[in-house]
This record gives C-alpha cells, structure tokens and sequence, in this order.
C-alpha cells in the first residue's frame, strides 16, 4: 500500500514519460496529451498463476501507465499481434511454471522478427541461476517476487529508456 | 516506437496503406497524442476517409460489450470484411493511469485468423485480420471527443470498413462520440432496472439498433418488454414519430452462442435504411459538425485560459477579489479582449 502510493507520487514528479517529447504546440488544432507508456500485459503459454500480474497489472496503472492486459494462455504471436496494434512501449510476462528458458527467449525472437524493438520484462519465479540465460536471451530485467512497487514500475521505464536508446 | 528517430507522418501513412500494422500502430499513437502530428495525419487522411460504416456500440459496464465485438468481428472477417475497432475504456482519475482490458474478451476474433490475409478454401473469400486498439480516456476535458473522430477517420483511410467504437456509456462524451456514428447500438443487460431507468438514461434516445444481451439470463424478456414500451412512446415523440425509424431489439446471449449475427443484420438494415432515405449524408454532416465544434471549444478554451493568465487577466482577477468591479463586467472586458486579439 505505502509502496504504491510511493510510485504515485514519484510518478507526479517524474513529468512526461518519454524522452524527448516535443513541447506543447499552441498552432495544433488538435489538443496535446502527454504521453503515456502503454504496456502489454501477459501470461505466456499454458500457465494459470495470474494473481501476479493482475497485481503488476495495478501497479503500473497507478504508476501512469496504460496497462493492455491480455491475461491468460497467450501466443507469442497473440503477444505480438497486440503490442503492434497497441504501439506498447513494453511487453511484461509473468512466469510461473518454470517455462521460462523456454517461454522467454521464444517471446524475444519473435518481437525481433516482428522488427519491433519493444523490450520484454519477466516477471515471477526465476531461479536466481537462470536470469544471467534470460538476460543474454535480449530480456530486458527479470524481477522476482519481493520486487516492490516502485522496482517495478522503474524496472519498466527502464527497460523502455534502454529500448530508445539502442533504436536511436 | 521510439520519439527521437521518429519517422515522417507521411511516410507512416505510406506504410499503413500498404498494410503494415506497426506503421498503423504508430500513427495511432500520434493521432492519441495530439498536437501538430495529429493534424498532419488528419489531413491525410481525410482525403482517403469516408466511406466506412461507422459504428458504434455503448452500454453499462460489463453489459458484454467487448465479447459482443469479438463475435462481431470474428462473422465479419469470415464474411471477408476488414473490419477495425477502437475499445475506449476509463482512465483513473488518480494517476492517469489505465488497465485496458477490452482485448481479453475479443480473443477469439484475432485467433480465428492467421497472421497474414489467406485465401479461404471453399469460399474463396479473402480474409483480412482485424485491427483492434484500446484507447484510454486519459481524462482530459475534450481530449477523447478529438482523438476518436481522429483515429476513426484514420482507420476508414486505410481501409478498414466498418470502424467499430466501444464506449462504457457513461459520461457525456462517450455517448456523444457514440451517437455520431453512423449506427449507434446500445447493449442491455438482465437486472439493470426497470422501465423508468430505460426512459431516463439519455443513452437510449441515440440508440439504432438495441441489443439485449445476456439472453439467456432471468429477465431477459423483461428487459425486452420495457425497451419495445419505451418504443411505442417514440411513435408519439421520437425517432420513430421523427423519421419512421423503429430501432429493432436483438436477443443475444454470447454463452448460447446466438444474436451476433442478427445484431450484424440489423446494423447492415439501418445502414440500408440510412442510405435508402438520404440520411446518411445527415449523419456525416453531424459529425464533422461535431468534431469541428469540439476542435474549435479546445482552441478557444485554450485561448481563454492563456487570457486568464496574462498579466492582463491577473490583474482584472485581483480587482474581483478586491471587490472593485464584478464578475460580470470583468467578464465583458475580457471577452473584448479576446475578440480583439483574434482579429489582430
């Protein structure tokens, strides 16, 4: 609880989500929003454990963020289907079947060869020994349980700032 | 995806017409955004716009919009359409934030197709794959009545026909931006309240086509028995006295698998009913209308809130608070003001 309204009030301060946004144009007809970081939320495969990120999926909401939650037993083209239809900034995947090294690297391969550049963020139980594979595998940060609400919504703007960065 | 090696508007728009999705993507997140981008892409595509069936679809939350939608899409894909649809769903207040969870329920709709347009075996029909965008609230005084018109207009350029709206019809905007589509449907449910409730919500007087959903629910047959009432009052004061226009009603129950193709049927009527009687060009007409209305109410405010800020309107504010002169005629000079500086 204290976490989350932590992240809220980091978020007031942290001002436009994106880097670079160009400022207010006043000649637009078309009135500016800002810019928010719209995030793909799913469980990948035949997992059933979504409590996690139905908690993740809050988290972000009151960190800002736009959350499209796709939820239970998701493709990784299903996944990718809808973080291009979305524009998402980022793909969160919440594992707990131990089909990480298996789920994870698949899920990077394909938003490779969507030639999208949006980084994925996984979520859940990953043995401590197994997140150095899942990194070199191009996930952007692996978080496990204890993450606090404020890791978690950084860990996003993170993995979004890095993703930006390498494209440029 | 990324802001700093930002592609060309028009160059997005090239892509997006040959059908590439990211580029669509793209486009429809400056089009969210607004600002000069969001004008650039609206000149474009008006060119290209206009003959897409808009529709929309409103009603309570968790009235079975979104699964509605997905069986909707899923028939019209299999019909060969290329259909595309803009799931609007709430911001929280608080944060800005949203969970947009339109998707979830519309799953069927993406999964029945692959990923690229294949040629139907037996019918020979070419079948498209859907466009679905969620698109929050964001809260904004006015923000939404732009960015949908916007986004709807984009999709129609690029050839997505028909454009489907979702709104949880609950403010003013979202049912505004519901009733000028072209055809308005608005879903009910079983336990939602009697007769007098159905008078009451202003949702209904835009409704077209009625869809009672959850059919297979207790009440069901009620809630039909008090929409054809509210009807039969319409034959005296209504659409139907108006134009001789009957919205039909549309059981439909998502569990039983049953409605969606007839709510189909009566969307394609009233597009015939509208085009048979001259009334579409009506429709159009209320909608640019509409968003130009809401275009030129989002500069002027913008204007006036600048004004209030100016040294100018500092100082005429203080002497209201001082007591010096009233709200009225602080009101006028300012109004002078205004007026002055949009000649200029």
């Amino acid at each position: 609880m204290g976490e989350i309204e932590r992240a809220n009030s980091e978020t007031e301060s942290a001002g436009p989500e994106r880097v670079g946004d160009a400022p207010a144009d006043d000649a637009a007809l078309t009135p500016t929003q800002d810019a928010r970081l719209r995030v793909v939320l799913a469980k990948l495969g035949l997992d059933g454990h979504d409590r996690g990120l139905k908690v993740v999926a809050r988290i972000l909401r009151d960190a800002g963020m736009e959350v499209i939650y796709l939820g239970l037993r998701q493709t990784t083209d299903s996944i990718v289907a809808a973080a291009e239809q979305e524009d998402a900034d980022a793909i969160g995947l919440s594992m707990h079947n131990a089909g990480h090294l298996t789920l994870a690297p698949a899920m990077v391969a394909a938003v490779a060869e969507a030639g999208m550049t949006t980084p994925v963020v996984v979520g859940g139980i990953v043995p401590e020994e197994d997140v150095q594979t899942l990194l070199d595998a191009g996930v952007a940060t692996v978080l496990g349980p204890g993450a606090s609400a404020t890791e978690v919504a950084q860990a996003v703007r993170d993995a979004v700032a890095a993703a930006e960065a390498s494209a440029s | 995806m990324t802001t700093r090696t930002k592609p060309s508007i028009p160059d997005l728009y090239r892509d997006a017409r040959a059908g590439n999705r990211l580029a669509i993507g793209r486009l429809l997140t400056r089009v969210e955004r607004g600002g000069a981008d969001a004008d650039a892409v609206s000149e474009l595509a008006h060119a290209d716009a206009g003959s897409a069936h808009i529709v929309g679809i409103t009603g309570a939350p968790g009235a079975g919009k979104s699964t509605l939608v997905g069986e909707l899409v899923s028939h019209l894909v299999a019909d060969g359409r290329r259909p595309a649809v803009l799931a609007v769903d709430p911001s929280s207040p608080l944060t800005g934030g949203a969970i947009l969870g339109d998707r979830i329920r519309m799953e069927g709709s993406q999964d029945s197709v692959s990923t690229r347009p294949a040629v139907d075996g037996d019918a020979g029909t070419v079948r498209h794959k859907p466009f679905i965008r969620s698109m929050a609230t964001r809260g904004h005084s006015g923000g939404l009545a732009l960015a949908v018109p916007l986004a709807v207009r984009l999709f129609d350029a690029l050839g997505f026909d028909p454009v489907i709206i979702e709104t949880v019809g609950v403010g003013q905007v979202e049912v505004d931006v519901v009733g000028a589509a072209d055809t308005a449907v608005v879903v009910a449910t079983p336990g939602m309240g009697d007769a007098v409730q159905a008078n009451k919500a202003g949702l209904l007087e835009v409704a077209d086509v009625f869809v009672v959903n959850k059919a297979d629910r207790p009440g069901a047959n009620d809630v039909r028995r008090d929409l054809e009432l509210m009807l039969d009052l319409s034959k005296v004061t209504g659409q139907e006295a108006e134009i001789g226009y009957r919205p039909p009603i549309v059981m439909a129950s998502a569990l039983e698998g049953t409605g969606s193709t007839d709510v189909l049927a009566a969307v394609a009527d009233h597009l015939a009913f509208l085009e048979s009687t001259g009334r579409r060009d009506e429709r159009r007409r209320h909608r640019a209308r509409t968003e130009i209305e809401a275009r030129l109410a989002q500069a002027l405010h913008r204007r006036v809130a600048d004004l209030l800020s100016s040294p100018t309107g500092v100082a005429l504010l203080k002497q209201v608070e001082a007591g010096d002169q009233s709200p009225t005629s602080v009101t006028r000079t300012l109004l002078d003001e205004l007026l002055a500086s949009t000649e200029s």
